[in-house]
């Protein structure tokens, strides 16, 4: 039951095959029994098992909608009321929000059985999981492995078939590159397409919530729940949402890819690229024309994201104050202490870091040299993209230059951390939509394949993707011990 | 030396929105501490900002009014720093891209007129409230005032006095409640002001150093602080010192200006442009909009009273300075249909000395203009004498009952009857013979003894033209 897809689920339980409250038990037992990957921080088994009665109703009833009473789970960065959001940090341990995220109301109404809340790197800055206040979460394919991050946790329990589907959120490659480890398929949607509202800030002009599943197709479902204007986020898209699941189908013959030379050069290891070159090549098969174009600024991505983010991250983080919410230390002298050191005690390292920085390049005197010109940047890295897309359909690379690492292989060097994440990176910068899709093996670890689309243009991603699952099984490929 | 007081004002009115500038939570003034701040105002992980339109609507019309650059495209900025009333950690403001640009008002001082700049004018959320007493060595923390919306009125360093500085501020206050954007409650801070002085010597150039006075919420203690502050100013100065760049704070018990903060000390704001909330473009549509909805001004309607009304320039300005009041006078003229003169004059005189005796404003009058019209239409058809109603309008004072109910209850209705007056009159003379002859001989001054006595046997209620046509009749020389 642990391996069907949402489509293949929603029809058992439409035709009455199993129960929402099966299907619930089941996979809570097997989140139990493989808890040693620690990809969840929160599982909430009464509530779920209370949903999935509500959606047996719902299915009984007849005319439920299509996802109801199959299981998923939220990144604990979604805000959900009456249960801990905690963000992956010590800062939020304690926190419970009385409202939920927009995207959980949707899911909700939707009628699908959150488990639970999903480890990931604290306050979603990280590439590995590892800066998790509550360890790191392992990847189900390699021993000692990291599932990457930030939303490690997420793709580690896809991966593992602890759930179907699963919530993440993507700032700087934090659905893109765990999936890719993980060897799941998931989509960072387009900057505004899905409600930020709800959803905890930390870099708030790249953040962008996204689903994280098996296959294209049921990553089309779960986008389909998750899209949409929302008035509570001012920042959120006023523009229609089309129906992800209709062309998947399409034919993509005569597709125009670009592979930007900028993404093959020699930072990226041999074999990611023959992987790469592997998958690029069945799309010819299936008629696609490949072209190469240039992203002369590329190289700048790395620097200019690491003083935006951090800067926005500096200012949401300021909240966290020990005065409403969230960790507090022990008999304050005064004012100064009680932030010093509810700060010093709740935050980790890798936060403490981008606070950091953040606050260095917003101050006076440094702000036009780090801000502005990075500000600069972005705009040049926004119009590479436009630029190439004007000429190509969607624009195909790696995920990340190598594939999933060793637990504390890199945290002794953050730079080389952030480095692993240029081919991401960019792409929050111009606010596109990109999906990663399994696309091989390296060393018996799952490889990652890129597609980047225009704005707004997720179908065509979805389709793109969903024809390359037609002719690739990479993506049924479960790891030993959790088939 | 000769010193010259330099003066710029950065005003804060609170926009008189129903909701929040950022969230829907009531902006209600008094309610119990946190009972009107919502997940929004308590900064709470996750939430996010919705602008409240009806903030970019007022701040257009305030820009218009002071022909101001209404800038097309502006930009809400974080302005960061810690307090435990400041929620997010920053405070949603404007600062590279304000929503009003440079634009100017005309203040009058006595009886000069002098234009005065106005820099620009931002929206921003105010903050909330530290409770420093009765917590016992903690700081309570009130958030119902966090996000309620300001518009943040920046003057040019163009006041040279105090007086000048009091008379711009007066004339904000003005403008803001003539334009239904604030309420201008000073007592509950929805009006304050900060206060920048510097001095120079006459004649030169280059601006001194400043001090800033913080959060002065009326016009008197304004005046003072800037008194006290050019004092203190003016004796380091003149001791040969100099004036340190910092933010002073006026205590109005000491009557004294103290140090906050100096600039070392100041923060580092860190501002940079809200990534929550887009640009705020103003569509030429909102811009017609504003303008077909803006209500005549001050000014404006200054003018048109003296030509509609024919009143004494004095008295148009009185009237129109004030919206209420201007209404209030128009109302009367419309109902009582008694001509303008009188009933400015009783408006300017009557209703307004009453109401500063009892520190009411226009809008708490306990007489409106329906009842004060028919006051003056008794006056008018002879029901009663202007001294009469002067009594009647105490009565209606105190009390609910209308003019007429006054008249009849106390029996002040005029005597019009020649027979009545005449009796009176009559007996007077046969009494005051002595006065008679004066007269008689010559003294005309004595002719008022007898309108005098007259008026008092009727109790006041002799129709004085009555009175005055009789006794020249009777008293024919």
């Amino acid at each position: 039951m642990h391996t069907k897809t949402l489509k293949q689920l929603s029809q058992g339980l439409q035709s009455g095959e199993y129960s929402s409250q099966e299907l619930t038990q089941a996979y809570l037992a097997r989140i139990q029994q493989h808890s040693a990957l620690n990809s969840f921080i929160t599982v909430t088994e009464a509530q779920s098992i209370a949903a999935a009665k509500q959606a047996d109703a719902l299915l009984a009833a007849g005319n439920a909608p299509l996802l109801t009473g199959i299981p998923m789970a939220h990144k604990d960065i979604f805000c959900t009321q009456g249960i801990k959001t905690s963000c992956g940090s010590k800062m939020l341990d304690n926190f419970i929000a009385p409202y939920n995220a927009t995207v959980v109301d949707k899911f909700n109404a939707a009628g699908m059985v959150s488990l639970g809340k999903l480890n990931m790197d604290e306050f979603a800055m990280g590439s590995s999981n590892e800066t998790s206040f509550y360890g790191t979460a392992y990847n189900p394919w390699a021993d000692n492995t990291v599932p990457g991050g930030s939303s490690g946790g997420a793709a580690a329990a896809v991966a593992a078939r602890l759930i179907p589907a699963a919530t993440g959120t993507d700032t700087g490659g934090s659905i893109r590159q765990p999936a890719a480890f993980c060897g799941i398929t998931g989509l960072k949607p387009t900057y505004g397409r899905v409600s930020r509202y709800g959803m905890i800030a930390y870099a708030s002009s790249l953040d962008q919530g996204g689903p994280m599943a098996q296959t294209a197709e049921d990553t089309a479902l779960m986008l389909q729940t998750m899209a949409g204007f929302d008035p509570k986020d001012s920042t959120s898209a006023e523009q229609n949402v089309p129906d992800y699941s209709a062309s998947l189908n399409d034919s993509l013959k005569g597709l125009k890819i670009g592979l930007p030379k900028e993404f093959f050069d020699e930072g990226l290891n041999s074999e990611m690229a023959a992987a790469i070159e592997t998958a690029v090549n069945e799309y010819k098969k299936m008629g696609a024309e490949v072209v190469e174009v240039s992203m002369p600024h590329l190289k700048l991505a790395t620097a200019a994201y690491y003083v935006i983010a951090p800067a926005e991250c500096s200012a949401n983080l300021q909240r966290m104050d020990g005065v409403r919410f969230g960790h507090r230390c022990d008999n304050p002298a005064d004012l100064n202490d009680l932030y010093t050191r509810s700060r010093g005690e709740g935050f980790g390292t890798e936060v403490k870091r981008r606070i950091l920085v953040g606050t260095y390049a917003l101050s006076a005197g440094y702000y036009d040299a780090y801000y502005i010109k990075a500000q600069k940047i972005r705009r040049l890295i926004t119009d590479d993209f436009t630029k190439a897309l004007e000429s190509v359909d969607v624009i195909m690379g790696p995920v990340s230059p190598t594939p999933a690492f060793g637990i504390g292989e890199k945290t002794a060097d953050p730079i080389e951390m952030y480095l692993a994440d240029i081919y991401t990176i960019a792409i929050n910068l111009a606010g596109l939509p990109a999906m990663s899709v399994p696309a091989g093996f390296i060393d018996n670890k799952p490889v990652g394949l890129q597609i980047i689309g225009n704005y707004f243009a997720e179908a065509k991603l979805l389709n793109v993707a969903h024809q390359y699952q037609q002719v690739t099984d990479w993506h049924q490929q479960t790891p030993k011990g959790f088939e | 030396m000769q010193w010259e007081t330099v003066i710029g004002l950065e005003i804060h009115a609170q926009l008189s929105t129903k909701t929040k500038i950022f969230s829907g939570a009531s902006t209600e003034y008094g309610a119990e501490p946190n009972t009107q701040a919502c997940a929004v105002d308590l900064g709470l992980p996750g939430v996010l900002p919705v602008l409240n339109q009806e903030v970019v609507r007022m701040a257009v019309k305030f820009g218009m009014a002071i022909e101001a650059e209404v800038a097309d495209y502006s930009v809400f900025a974080r302005k960061n720093y810690f307090y435990p009333d400041l929620p997010k950690g920053y405070q949603i403001s404007q600062m590279d891209h304000p929503i009003v640009g440079l634009g100017h008002l005309d203040i009058e001082v006595e009886g000069e007129t002098k234009r005065i700049g106005v820099t620009r004018a931002h929206l921003e959320e105010d903050a909330g409230k530290s409770l420093h007493e009765s917590f016992h060595g903690s700081t309570g923390v009130d958030l119902n005032r966090a996000g309620t919306p300001l518009l943040e009125i920046v003057s040019e360093p163009d006041m040279r006095s105090a007086k000048e500085a009091v008379a711009y501020m007066r004339k904000i206050h003005e403008l803001v409640q003539y334009l239904d954007i604030s309420d201008g409650n000073m007592q509950e801070g929805s009006f304050r002001c900060d206060v920048n002085i510097s001095l120079r010597p006459q004649g030169q150039e280059e601006y001194g150093t400043r001090a800033e006075l913080k959060n002065i919420n009326s016009f008197k203690f304004v005046e003072k602080a800037i008194f006290t502050e050019v004092e203190r100013q003016k004796e380091i100065l003149e001791a040969g010192g100099s004036i340190v760049q910092e933010t002073r704070l006026y205590d109005a018990d000491k009557d004294e200006t103290r140090s906050m903060r100096s600039k070392e000390e100041a923060n580092d704001y860190r501002y940079f442009p809200d990534p929550d909330l887009l640009p705020v473009y103003i569509t030429p549509e909102l811009r017609a909009q504003v303008k077909a909805d803006l209500p005549e001004l001050p000014e404006a309607k200054k003018l048109r009273f003296l030509a509609e009304y024919k009143l004494e320039a004095e008295v148009a300005n009185n009237l129109a300075s004030s919206k209420p009041l201007a209404d209030y006078f128009e109302t009367l003229v419309k109902i009582s249909g008694c001509t303008a003169k009188i009933c400015s004059n009783w408006v300017c005189v009557e209703l307004s000395g009453a109401l500063n005796k009892d520190n009411l404003s226009i809008m708490q009058s306990p007489i409106n203009a329906e009842r004060l019209a028919q006051l003056l239409q008794r006056i008018a058809d002879n029901t009663i004498s202007g001294k009469i109603a002067k009594q009647v309008f105490e009565a209606m004072w105190s009390s609910d009952d209308s003019a007429d109910a006054v008249i009849e209850a106390q029996g002040l209705k005029q005597i019009t009857d020649s027979g009545a007056i005449e009796a009176i009159i009559d007996k007077i003379i046969a009494d005051n013979q002595g006065q008679v002859e004066q007269y008689l001989s010559g003294k005309d001054k004595v002719f008022g003894f007898f309108v005098g006595q007259t008026m008092k046997a009727s109790q006041g209620k002799a129709n004085p033209a009555e009175v005055n046509k009789i006794l020249q009749e009777k008293l024919k020389r």
